[in-house]
């Protein structure tokens, strides 16, 4: 009877040996390189699509099931950082994701993504000449893209007055914060890029510095503003401010606009005077992803004219897609926060990866909340 | 020597006997065994997949390779994630994570003991009843349930306006580490009362009654009888609130506004943001070896009274 226990227990073992020898065997297959082919408009499944909150028009999504036959479950994130972690160990089942620039060159070096087959994807040349070849993915082999915008701040200008001086003060100062009775009613985002990049904006710097004495400036920036911060947010920033429960939020133009148009205050929107952030999202079909026909049909469906204007009209950030223009509504190629001024443009920078820097902008970041 | 020893036949053939019936309980007793793992065998190999293994892999990142590009490599293994680890950001956020965790298990004790006797000295009936009510809060998820603290703290809550009216507080909950602090308690309020109803529930009241025939005061008589008596209780509900409340992740976020770091938070910001798997499994790690020999130590110690 004890060799049947043995053998209970040699059995027992070997299974969990072969799961767990099955669940890392899985990502060194992938590296191989060559990749289903698929034709315009083919599918092959259901759509498993990964993207920020409140990015996406669910009439577009019931649309392209509608058109295609195939369902399309989205699951969202609030920050590059969190895909990345997401997806980095492969087998999530994910098709289409929708990483920022300097998080598209990331995943590129990773390999993480694989190249857009062009000929599946027929409505690529609907894309404005100005997005066909990015730095962060030259010649757009990579990814294809989604929408831009810029990061700034959102007020209530109900309880701040409309004097208000267009500077990252708003949420760092605090002898602003006084004078506007802003302590306890800011949020920052929960994002270490933006929000360090914002301080070394506020103190006149290249929200891409590598210098670690720059960065610590940026840090007591933050860490002295800590205690007027009533949240670091990077999902609900725009709904805090409508709520009441802020006054100042540090968040992505589109977001903001959206939720304004639900409060019953007065509100605006601004890229501070010393600069922020632009950025572009990328549509991308992981090396790993179950269905990349239906992928790339997806994408090409997405970047149609009419889609493309339709995208814009709903989520209000700017669209890449220069046929898509005359479809989107004169408000919103007018409003200047959707489409800045090329003034604006000018003080305006794109975050590039810093490879081994990145740590030290989020151990500044959890060092300055204390 | 003479090697025949006729008398000594007769233990010997005892022996034997008692040999076999010991054998033959020890094939009782091993079929038994057989028979427990084997209906155990789902459980058990459920949590070799789903616990052990995963532990082994947090365990093994934590000694792996950060890439540059924030990958985690399992190769060159090595102790730089635990030479991180006595940074003062990391001891700062453990302190007060332990902090916290503490004041919510004391609070937690002193709520839920008085409520824990009372429901155990009414009637069946009742009693059932009340530990239903106890129970209730379950019913709906605990991040719904968070949610809905935030609406009531806000600035415009019941909670905020009631205590502005009193004349208390400054308007201000939500966001702050009495949020967390409440979140924390209303969340784990439970599993304190739980237990120590179990352990109050089985007092024997006679002995109550005897230290009272003995001239004890009442509270004498709560203090030498029915406390020591319910420490089991108090020491299971302890443990159930304050171990969750360590490793906190969702009440800090929801109610804290993500601001000042509790240990939940700082191990998500590693793997979710900060891409360093390495420093986020060692910071795990360490926190499960210190929640598991304080575990051992209290329930030892605790065991000697009981």
């Amino acid at each position: 009877m004890s060799a049947m226990r043995k053998w209970i227990r040699i059995v027992a073992l070997l299974g969990i040996l072969s799961v767990v020898a099955a669940s890392c065997g899985s990502d060194s297959e992938e590296a191989a390189g060559d990749f289903k082919q698929c034709d315009a408009g083919e599918t092959d499944g259901d759509l498993a699509f990964f993207n920020w909150s409140e990015y996406m028009d669910p009439d577009l999504i019931a649309a392209f099931q509608d058109e295609f036959g195939v369902a399309v479950t989205e699951d969202f994130y609030p920050s590059n950082e969190e895909m990345f972690a997401k997806i980095s160990p492969g087998g999530t089942g994910y098709d289409v994701i929708v990483p920022s620039d300097y998080m598209i060159s990331i995943l590129r070096s990773e390999a993480l993504i694989q190249p857009i087959q062009k000929d599946a994807v027929p409505n690529h040349v609907n894309i404005a000449d100005k997005f066909a070849d990015p730095p962060f993915d030259p010649g757009n082999t990579y990814t294809q893209p989604y929408q831009w915008g810029t990061t700034g701040v959102g007020v209530d200008l109900g309880v701040t007055g409309h004097d208000i001086p267009l500077t990252w003060g708003l949420l760092f100062d605090a002898d602003l914060a006084e004078q506007y009775g802003l302590s306890g009613k800011i949020s920052l985002l929960d994002d270490p890029r933006e929000t360090m990049g914002a301080a070394l904006k506020y103190l006149g710097y290249s929200l891409n510095s590598t210098s670690a004495d720059e960065l610590a400036e940026a840090e007591a920036v933050i860490a002295d503003a800590v205690s007027r911060v009533a949240a670091f947010d990077s999902d609900q920033y725009s709904e805090l401010v409508v709520a009441g429960e802020t006054i100042a939020g540090h968040g992505y133009s589109g977001n903001f606009l959206w939720d304004f148009e639900e409060g019953e205050s007065e509100y605006t929107y601004f890229v501070p005077d010393e600069g922020g952030t632009v950025w572009v999202d990328g549509m991308a079909v992981l090396v790993d992803a179950p269905h990349p026909c239906t992928a790339f049909a997806f994408i090409n469906f997405l970047l149609d004219a009419h889609n493309g204007a339709q995208l814009t009209n709903f989520n209000w950030y700017a669209s890449p897609n220069g046929a898509a223009e005359e479809f989107i509504d004169q408000e919103v190629l007018d409003n200047q926060i959707i489409y800045p001024s090329a003034a604006t443009m000018e003080r305006l920078e794109f975050i590039e990866d810093t490879g081994e820097f990145e740590i030290e902008y989020t151990d500044a970041l959890t060092r300055a909340r204390g | 020597m003479p090697v025949e020893a006729p008398p000594g036949d007769a233990p010997e053939l005892e022996d034997t006997t008692e040999v076999a019936t010991l054998g033959l309980e020890h094939q009782a007793e091993r079929a038994k065994a057989r028979q427990g793992f084997l209906l155990g065998l789902p459980t058990i190999v459920y949590l070799l997949i789903f616990f052990v293994a995963p532990l082994g892999f947090v365990v093994a990142y934590s000694f792996a390779t950060r890439t540059s590009t924030g990958r985690t490599e399992l190769r060159d293994f090595n102790l730089n994630a635990y030479a991180r680890l006595g940074d003062d950001i990391i001891m700062t956020v453990a302190w007060r994570s332990l902090w916290m965790a503490v004041l919510a298990t004391l609070i937690c004790l002193v709520l839920a003991y008085p409520l824990a006797y009372f429901i155990s000295t009414r009637s069946p009936a009742v009693r059932n009843m009340l530990l239903v009510a106890v129970m209730i809060p379950f019913w709906s998820n605990f991040l719904i349930r968070t949610y809905a603290w935030r609406v009531l703290l806000d600035s415009d809550g019941l909670v905020t306006q009631g205590l502005e009216l009193l004349g208390l507080g400054d308007g201000r909950i939500l966001f702050t580490s009495n949020a967390v602090i409440l979140g924390l308690v209303y969340g784990y309020l439970p599993f304190m009362v739980l237990p120590l109803y179990a352990a109050i529930e089985r007092v024997d009241w006679s002995l109550v009654e005897g230290a009272r025939d003995l001239y004890a005061s009442g509270w004498a008589a709560f203090r030498r009888v029915v406390w020591p008596l319910s420490r089991p209780g108090v020491i299971a509900g302890s443990m159930l609130v304050f171990v969750p409340s360590f490793g906190a992740y969702v009440t800090p976020a929801i109610l804290g506004g993500n601001k000042e770091g509790l240990l939940g938070s700082y191990i998500v910001l590693q793997f979710l943001s900060a891409r360093n798997g390495p420093v986020g499994s060692a910071v795990s790690v360490v926190v499960l070896g210190v929640m598991l020999v304080s575990t051992l130590i209290y329930f030892r110690a605790g065991g000697k009274n009981l």
